[in-house]
Order: C-alpha cells, then sequence, then structure tokens
C-alpha cells in the first residue's frame, strides 16, 4: 500500500487502529520528500531528525490514550510565514533567512497539541506577495502538474507539498487568495475561513486586516477536520473571535437540497478561459442535479476590487515590514556607516522587488496629502464591499465561482508583468476584503492537464454551508492525483493500489 | 524701544501610567530592572506577535479625561504612526490620532496675580525677568509666601484641554562611547503613557507650571501616574510663541523638547520667548522647528524644522479592534474617581478644623493628604499631625531637595511620635531629633527612644541634683539673673538640659530653676 495516497483522516484512522505507526507515515513522507523536492522545491526548511523524534513523542501518546484525534500522527507542513518556535521562520525572504522564532504560532500549537508531526516549513512568495511562490528568495516551487508551471501563490508551497504528497496537509495563509488560488493551480482543497475565526497570533503579517490562516488538503472531509483544529478563539489576538460552531465536521453530507447557489455573472465575463468557464460552470451544474438550487445574479463592484485591496494590503504592508530593520533580528548588512546607512542597505538588499514595490505603493498611499484619496477611499469601498455581499447572502447561501480566470501560468511568465498578476486576483481578493469564508475545490483540469478548482464563498460564519456544497460536489467525483503522485505507487507494488486510490468512498 | 510681546503656550505632556503590566502584553512596566528582562515577543516587535489593549489603560486615561472635564469618546480606536528609530522596535508607534479617548476639557489653574502678563521690555534685563519668573514658579509650589488670605484672591483661569491620547512608549538606546555602539534596551517599550494636548491658552512660565502642578495633582489623586518630572513619568514638551500684545494672528511656534524640572521649563520659556522677540525685533522670521532645551547651557539649539518634520504615515491600527466603553462601564469609571482636593479642602476644614492654610498645602499633594488622613485617625490629634507635616516634614523636603511624592515614612510612626509627646514620654526636642529618623528611615519612635534612651527623666530626685550641680557650676549666672538679668535663666535652662543629655522637660527645669533663685 502506498501510504501518501491516503488521506489525512484515513491515515490518521490508521494510525489509531495500529495499522500504521506514526513513523512508517513520517517516513514515507520523508522519502517523498527526498524524491521529489530537487523537481518541486515545496520546502525552504525540512527536518527528518526532529519529524522522527516527534513521531515517536506522539506515538507514545497515542498508544497511551492520550491523543485520540482524527489528526493524531498525521504529518504536516506549515507555510514559512507561520512562526514555529526552534525552526527557521523566513517568509521566504532574504531579510529573516535565518531568523528562528521563540514561540510557535497558535495555529500551529493547536495543530501539534491535536498530534501533528511538522516535517518542514514551505516555500511562498516572498512575505506573501505574490501570486506564483516565484518572488521566494530561495526560489520558485514548480507545479507537482507540470514542472513547466508554476503552483501559484503565495502558498504555493504549501499546496505543490499537498498535491505532490510530500505531506498529508498542510497550513497556509490567504490575504487576496493565497490559500484558494493556488489549491485551484495545484489540485488541492483549500479554505480561507471567515476572518478572526483562527488567530492570527505567530501569523507574520501582510495585510493584518485581510489575513487568515487555513488548511490545505487533499479533500473537504480533510479540510473541515483541520479547520476544527485550528479554529479557536485567542485572547493573544484581538481580532479573534469568540465562535461556538466551529464543529465544521457536522457540516460534511452529501446533500444539495436546500443550498441556493448564486453565481455572480459578472466573474464569467472578459479575461476568464473558456476552458475555466466551462468546468466551473459544470460544477454549478452538477451541485443542482444534487438538488441546489442555482442561478445567476448581478453582484457588484467587482471592478472595484482590486484597487481597494491593493492600496489596503500595501498600506497594512509598508508598516508591518517596518520592523525588519537589521536592529533586532534577521539580516543586517555588513557593511554601513550610521544608522541610517545601516537601514537603507539592510531593507533594500534584503527585500526582494515586489516586496519593496508594495512597501512603496503602501507608503504612498498613506502618505499626508494622499490618504484621503486612496487608502480612506479604499476603506470605503472595502465597506461598499462587504454591503454588497451582504445583500447577496440574503438571497444565496453560497456563491460559486473560480478561484482564477486561468489554470497555472507558465514559469516566469507573471512577474515581469505584475499588473496583470495583481488582476489574476480578482475572484478571491473581495472575499478577504468582505472577512467571508471560501473553499476551493478541484473541478476538472484543462487541455494541459492542468488543474480547475471552484471556489465556493459563504457568508461569514457559514464555513458549514460551503463545506456541505464543497462536500457535495465532491462525491461526485473521483481524487484526483498528479502523475508525480502516482510515480511513488509502484515501489509499494500493484496489489494494495486501488486502496490508495481512495476510489471507494 | 521694544513693543510689548504676548507669549503664547500649548503644553503636550506624557504621563506614563502606573499599570502594573504593560499597555499591550503582559510584561511588567516596573522602573529599572537588567536590561531586555521586562520584555516578550510584543514589546520587541517580534514577527506575528500581536497587541491586546490593558483595560487598565483605558480606565486610567478616562478617569483622566473625566477629572478634567472632557468628553469620553465612548467608542475610540488606535493608529498607528510610523517612524523608524531603533528604540522603536515595529517601527511604529501605536497610538491614538483620529479618535482619541478624551476630548474638549479643561483645568482650572490658580495665580496669584502678580507676575501675570508683564510684558518685558529691556532686552538687557534678561535675567532679572527670568529670576522674576523662576522664583514666582517657586511660590506657586512652595509653601511659605502664600498666605490663607492671598489664596482666597488667587485669579483663577482655565486650560483648555484639546484632547488626551492613549500611546505605548519607547524603548531606550543606552550609547557605549568605548565600543562606539549602541544597545537599546526595550524595558520601557510599550510602558503605556497618555498624551495630554492643552490648547494653546497659556500666556507665561507661571501659568504653565500652575497648569502642569494642577494636572500632576489631578492624576496623583487618581492614582494613575506618580508623575515625576525628574524620572520622566511625566514630560512636557512647550510649543511657544509670541505676538504684539493685542494681535489677533499667532506668531509661527517652536517645540521645545528635554525640559526635566519646572524650573528647567520655566528656563526654557523664558529664553525662547527673548530669542523668538530679539528674532522679530531684528526683522527675522521665527521658523517652526522643534528645538532641544539644553538647561546647563541654559540655550536650545534646533533638532529639526518643519520641513523635515516626519510624515508619520498615520492610518488606523489593524490588529486591535475599536475600544468601546459602554454607559455601564463609564459609570463604573466615575464612580471610582476619589475625592479631589476641592472636596478633601472643605471636608478638613469641617472634619479637623486645621486652618486653611494648612488644608490647603496638606490637599495640594495626595501623599501629603493620605499621611494625614491616616495618622490623624491613629492617633486623633489632626492639628498636631499637620504641624509636623507643614513645620517639620516641609522643611525635610526642602532640604533634601524632595518632592512630596517621595515621601516614604509611615502615618503609623508619625502618629506614634506625636503619642510619645503628648504623653510626655519625650519633650520637643528630642521629637524633632526623632522625626528625622522617621523621616529618612521609618523608624518606630518607641522603640527608637528605648533604644537610644531619649526618656523624658521623670524622677524629680535626678532632675534636682543635676539643677543643684548646675547652680553651684554657675556662680556668675546666679548672680546675674538676681541682678535682674532675665535671660541669665535661659543659659541655665540650657545647660541642665546638656546635662540632662536633653531628657527633661524644659519647662518644668525653667520652673525648678526660678523656685530655686
Amino acid at each position: 500500500m502506498n501510504l501518501l495516497s491516503l488521506t489525512a483522516v484515513e491515515l490518521g484512522k490508521k494510525i489509531h487502529s495500529k495499522e500504521v505507526s506514526v513513523r512508517e507515515a513520517v517516513e514515507a513522507c520523508c522519502e517523498q520528500i527526498e524524491a521529489v523536492e530537487p523537481e518541486i522545491h515545496s520546502y525552504v526548511t525540512t527536518d527528518r531528525e526532529a519529524a522522527l523524534k516527534k513521531a515517536e513523542e506522539i506515538q507514545k501518546k497515542i498508544d497511551q490514550g492520550e491523543l485520540n484525534g482524527p489528526l493524531a500522527g498525521v504529518p504536516a507542513a506549515i507555510k514559512d510565514n507561520l512562526c514555529t518556535k526552534g525552526w527557521k521562520t523566513t517568509c521566504s525572504s532574504k531579510i529573516l533567512e535565518n531568523f528562528i522564532p521563540t514561540y510557535t504560532a497558535e495555529a500551529v500549537g493547536r495543530l501539534e497539541e491535536a498530534g501533528a508531526v511538522l516535517l518542514g516549513k514551505t516555500n511562498m512568495d516572498e512575505f506573501a506577495m505574490g501570486s506564483t511562490t516565484e518572488t521566494s528568495y530561495f526560489g520558485v516551487t514548480k507545479n507537482p502538474w507540470n514542472t513547466k508551471h508554476v503552483p501559484g501563490g503565495s502558498s504555493g508551497g504549501s499546496c505543490a507539498a499537498v498535491a505532490a504528497e510530500e505531506c498529508f496537509y498542510a497550513l497556509g495563509s490567504d490575504t487576496g487568495g493565497s490559500i484558494r488560488q493556488p489549491s485551484s493551480f495545484c489540485g488541492v482543497t483549500g479554505i480561507k475561513p471567515t476572518y478572526g475565526t483562527v488567530s492570527r497570533y505567530g501569523l507574520i503579517a501582510y495585510g493584518s486586516s485581510l489575513d487568515q490562516i487555513g488548511p490545505v488538503a487533499k479533500d473537504v472531509t480533510d479540510a473541515a477536520a483541520i479547520l476544527e483544529v485550528i479554529a479557536s478563539y485567542d485572547k493573544k489576538d484581538s481580532t479573534s473571535i469568540r465562535r461556538r460552531d466551529t464543529d465544521f465536521t457536522s457540516a460534511l453530507k452529501a446533500e444539495g437540497k436546500g443550498l441556493k447557489i448564486g453565481i455572480p455573472k459578472s466573474y464569467f465575463g472578459e479575461g476568464i478561459e473558456t476552458e475555466v468557464k466551462t468546468s466551473v460552470l459544470h460544477a454549478a451544474e452538477v451541485l443542482k442535479q444534487q438538488g441546489a438550487e442555482v442561478e445567476e445574479f448581478d453582484l457588484g463592484l467587482v471592478e472595484y476590487a482590486i484597487p481597494a485591496y491593493y492600496v489596503i494590503a500595501s498600506a497594512e504592508a509598508s508598516s508591518n515590514l517596518a520592523r525588519f530593520d537589521g536592529v533586532k533580528y534577521g539580516y543586517r548588512t555588513p557593511d554601513y556607516e550610521g544608522l541610517h546607512d545601516m537601514y537603507k542597505k539592510t531593507r533594500s538588499e534584503g527585500f526582494g522587488a515586489e516586496v519593496k514595490r508594495r512597501i512603496m505603493l503602501g507608503s504612498f498611499v498613506l502618505s499626508s496629502g494622499y490618504y484621503d484619496a486612496y487608502y480612506l477611499k479604499a476603506l470605503r469601498t472595502k465597506a461598499l464591499i462587504k454591503q454588497a455581499f451582504d445583500e447577496a447572502f440574503k438571497t444565496y447561501d453560497v456563491i460559486l465561482a473560480p478561484a482564477a480566470p486561468t489554470t497555472a501560468p507558465k514559469l516566469g511568465s507573471s512577474l515581469n508583468d505584475p499588473l496583470k498578476m495583481y488582476l489574476g486576483d480578482i475572484y478571491t481578493i473581495s472575499a478577504n476584503l468582505a472577512g467571508l469564508p471560501g473553499i476551493c475545490v478541484p473541478c476538472g483540469k484543462d487541455k494541459n492537464g492542468l488543474p480547475i478548482g471552484v471556489q465556493m464563498l459563504g457568508n461569514c460564519f457559514e464555513e458549514k454551508k460551503i463545506l456541505q456544497a464543497a462536500y457535495t460536489y465532491e462525491q461526485t467525483r473521483t481524487r484526483e492525483r498528479c502523475d508525480l503522485a502516482k510515480k511513488r505507487d509502484t515501489a509499494y507494488g500493484t496489489e494494495q493500489k486501488t486502496i490508495g486510490e481512495g476510489a471507494g468512498r | 524701544m521694544r513693543k510689548e510681546y504676548e507669549t503664547v503656550i500649548g503644553l503636550e505632556v506624557h504621563v506614563e501610567l502606573a499599570t502594573k503590566t504593560k499597555i499591550f502584553c503582559s510584561c511588567s512596566t516596573e522602573f529599572g530592572g537588567e536590561p531586555n528582562t521586562h520584555t516578550c515577543p510584543v514589546c520587541t516587535g517580534m514577527p506575528g506577535a500581536l497587541p491586546v489593549l490593558n483595560k487598565q489603560v483605558v480606565e486610567y486615561a478616562a478617569a483622566v479625561g473625566l477629572a478634567t472635564h472632557c468628553t469620553i469618546t465612548q467608542v475610540h480606536k488606535f493608529d498607528r504612526k510610523n517612524y523608524f528609530y531603533p528604540d522603536n522596535p515595529q517601527n511604529y508607534q501605536i497610538s491614538q490620532l483620529y479618535l482619541p479617548i478624551c476630548r474638549d476639557g479643561y483645568v482650572e489653574i490658580e495665580l496669584s496675580g502678580e507676575n501675570d502678563q508683564k510684558p518685558e521690555g529691556n532686552p538687557g534685563t534678561e535675567n532679572t525677568a527670568r529670576t522674576e519668573n523662576t522664583s514666582g514658579a517657586e511660590n506657586n509650589s512652595g509653601a511659605e509666601n502664600i498666605s490663607g488670605t492671598e489664596i482666597d484672591r488667587a485669579m483663577r483661569k482655565k486650560i483648555g484641554i484639546h484632547e488626551i491620547h492613549m500611546e505605548e512608549d519607547a524603548g531606550k538606546l543606552v550609547h557605549d562611547d568605548w565600543s562606539d555602539c549602541s544597545f537599546v534596551d526595550y524595558n520601557r517599550s510599550g510602558v503605556p503613557l497618555i498624551e495630554i494636548v492643552s490648547e494653546p491658552d497659556m500666556r507665561s512660565a507661571e501659568e504653565v507650571i500652575a497648569y502642569l502642578e494642577k494636572l500632576r495633582m489631578i492624576i496623583q489623586y487618581l492614582g494613575a501616574s506618580d508623575c515625576k518630572l525628574n524620572e520622566g513619568s511625566m514630560r512636557a514638551d512647550v510649543n511657544i510663541s509670541v505676538r504684539e500684545v493685542g494681535a489677533e494672528e499667532f506668531g509661527t511656534r517652536t517645540e521645545m523638547k528635554n525640559l526635566n524640572s519646572f524650573k528647567a521649563i520655566a528656563r526654557a520659556i523664558e529664553a525662547e520667548r527673548e530669542r523668538q522677540i530679539d528674532l522679530i525685533e531684528a526683522g527675522e522670521a521665527v521658523i517652526q522647528e522643534t528645538r532641544r532645551w539644553d538647561d546647563e547651557k541654559e540655550y536650545s539649539y534646533a533638532m529639526r524644522s518643519k520641513e523635515d518634520a516626519k510624515d508619520y504615515r498615520y492610518f488606523p491600527e489593524p490588529d486591535l479592534v475599536p475600544v468601546v466603553i459602554s454607559d455601564e462601564w463609564l459609570q463604573k469609571i466615575k464612580d471610582s474617581l476619589p475625592e479631589f482636593q476641592t472636596e478633601k479642602l472643605s471636608r478638613y476644614l469641617k472634619e479637623y478644623e486645621i486652618p486653611l492654610y494648612d488644608a490647603k498645602i496638606i490637599t495640594g499633594h495626595k501623599k501629603l493628604a493620605d499621611i494625614f488622613e491616616a495618622a490623624s485617625e491613629l492617633c486623633k490629634k489632626p492639628k498636631k499631625v499637620s504641624n509636623w507635616l507643614m513645620v517639620e516634614t516641609m522643611r525635610l523636603l526642602k532640604e533634601e531637595e524632595m518632592d512630596p511624592e517621595d515621601l516614604t515614612f509611615s502615618p503609623k510612626n508619625l502618629a506614634g511620635l506625636i503619642e510619645l509627646t503628648e504623653k510626655g514620654i519625650i519633650n520637643s526636642t528630642v521629637a524633632k531629633e526623632v522625626f528625622e529618623k522617621i523621616f529618612h528611615q521609618d523608624v518606630d519612635p518607641e522603640q527608637y527612644v528605648e533604644e537610644h534612651g531619649l526618656k523624658m527623666v521623670t524622677d524629680d530626685g535626678v532632675l534636682l541634683q543635676t539643677i543643684e550641680k548646675i547652680l553651684q557650676e554657675n556662680p556668675k549666672s546666679v548672680e546675674d539673673y538676681r541682678k535682674g538679668k532675665e535671660k541669665a535663666i535661659g543659659y541655665l535652662v540650657g545647660q541642665t538640659m546638656k546635662a540632662m543629655r536633653g531628657k527633661a522637660d524644659p519647662a518644668k527645669v525653667s520652673q525648678i530653676l526660678k523656685e530655686k533663685l
């Protein structure tokens, strides 16, 4: 049996029933990492020894009955903007190349308490700024479905690692689509929860009012189980919300009836690839067949989302990233004369081009004399976008849309036209501006074999509705694995291959 | 001939709040400590750390606002002020710009009326002008020269408060000249501050000092801060401009920093007033700039002009949610406000029957009032307590150049001392000696008197013997007295007291001597 083909929850069951040991699971992942990393480069940091040591600890706790959750013993990967005590946390930036935090992010801590074994830290766009994982200081991550293409971003490393079966699940962060878009490109399932659901404590901030941590998983069941663990009120995060409805796995029922699904017409106009459009609309059709009510509607203000987003996110980023100055931690330029020279050189040498572009953009829109025209206007736009969604959710339970207008672009084709890259965020950023939850699940492939994802947005605190819709849709399909992942199955012999396919569910 | 000028002054006062923990984390605010020991990821600006507001800071800030007649902004927010400096770990300070917690208040000050608005005509008298004003300021804080009637005659003036906002303090840079290197200590980083911004309502150093003393008294009464200028728990930046008397427009202002005492503030105001007038008289323009006062050289120099003024790129702090002070919460804060000076003063007059003058001085400092009330409660002799505070305590404070807030002795020991004198166990000379020990070391008077054998000798036999001896030893004085030189008895009493090592009642000695002679 190829262990790696199992979902996180399936593996958790086998570990619980002693069919598989935690060590076996970790070793399988480590072998896969060794085998595919040269091609994919999902990880910035891995630590086999630490993982194996942790595996022993967790195994003991499982054996003693102290740990019995669905994720106990399941190996996971963490996006490298989440602080992990004792593990380098770089944000894929030179400026944090050697930064080892003294504390662990709340979300990661909760996973560890649930018995997760950390395998490593995943690659990302530098400080989560980018849509391709190409702005990483440590080199690009490649799409496991076709290594000539990007995995999307900024959580490209997390999504690629899950798709390439280098881990069973991962955590990502989503400021403008950074979980949903790479999930779409890599054929995995990702959730951006309602703002305030997962504590941001220990998440190295990009756009604080938009950032939200979420799961990247092999299927909807895994995603719900992970979210259930990481969602929590945390008094260390003032924007964290006390919720009593975080039993997300209870929403996993294949039932389309009663769901009212809206399709925003404007999301399917200019700029969307035909194959993406067809595939996403087909998913809507499937849900209709499952009993859901589906109709098109007009969602207003779509064209204002991108400018509003880039103003707000960049403004917050320009301030959030000010602390990286060479004084306290991280990179400091070797030669300087005086304080200001040190600041200037450290930051000029430590940050990449895209990060500098956004710091400059953000500093500009906050400058005196421009604040009202840009930042304040963007905040008002944000409020209006929220209103437009509030209006839509009066009628619909779920808004169904693509996660990106295209499938994964070729490596190197995006960064030379940043404006075009920014426009690619059109379907995802509104959810961040309005604080909404969104899920992306695979819904097909284009003619080049690259995955297409369908995005479902819900009203604030209504993750359960989108989970139900996504689960209902998922049940009509067979989970697809990339060739790179399947290649490994042969090493385990064909006899038990069918188990790994997970087709029987 | 120089024109007559008026000084226009507004103040920005920073006050460190006396919370146990910092404004956005649970680190201790305690002063001192090894560098970077009162720190955590939040107050050292580690990546991923988030601020959580300390409720006590809101309560103190609102209480100061209520005590200064401000309107409380029941839904207020924090903003980020962005600037790079190594003592500022995040390179932004969390402060309040758009919606500060308190607005539109005032503080009423009292002025003696003498030094108010005295335009200085002759630049040659700069020094005298400064001295006058400084002493004016001293008079207001000191006890000596103000009598009860003067207080009643005092002029009252309202100084407007534009706003009060909450913010975090920065860390401290330590420069090592030997290694040509700077270190940073974040122990102070995140200590809560309120900034009290006045309207430009003050016209003289005297008014500024009166305003600061009133503010300090209010805040000390609230227990919101100890307000020590020399330790930096109260810091004042002074905005000054001058204009011709009668002019309606304000002149160009400068902002003066690094003022560490009331005296420095008074000196800096006078010097800056003169500097600006000299510029105007010479036909030059005053430049809007920030200046740093050097109190030793009695001179200020420009730090930065308006042109290089930083653009702080303020924007709403996304890591904190708006603070909502509910009606109930506000009421609770109102209910918890202590008795302030005015109420205390009238209560003292009624309850303790001490003179207005004494009551005024004692209630002028929370610490004195606290000692007075506690000691009076213990010994039931408020007038005696008041005397000890007004005379000996004031004398020692002045001698030691201390502030009443620095007093460390316990009311219990003062009450004990009063009891010892009342019972005739020690005489007043010994009592003064013991009080000094209480003042400095807070000794237990009974124990101290016992250990040092300072009790009055009540055995008349010993006293009579001593007196006999003194009379024999000083025949000349005896003769002088008998000849009608009344003064001579004083010498004899002194000699007897000396021989008794102070442990006799001088009145009694005098009486016996007279009988003997």
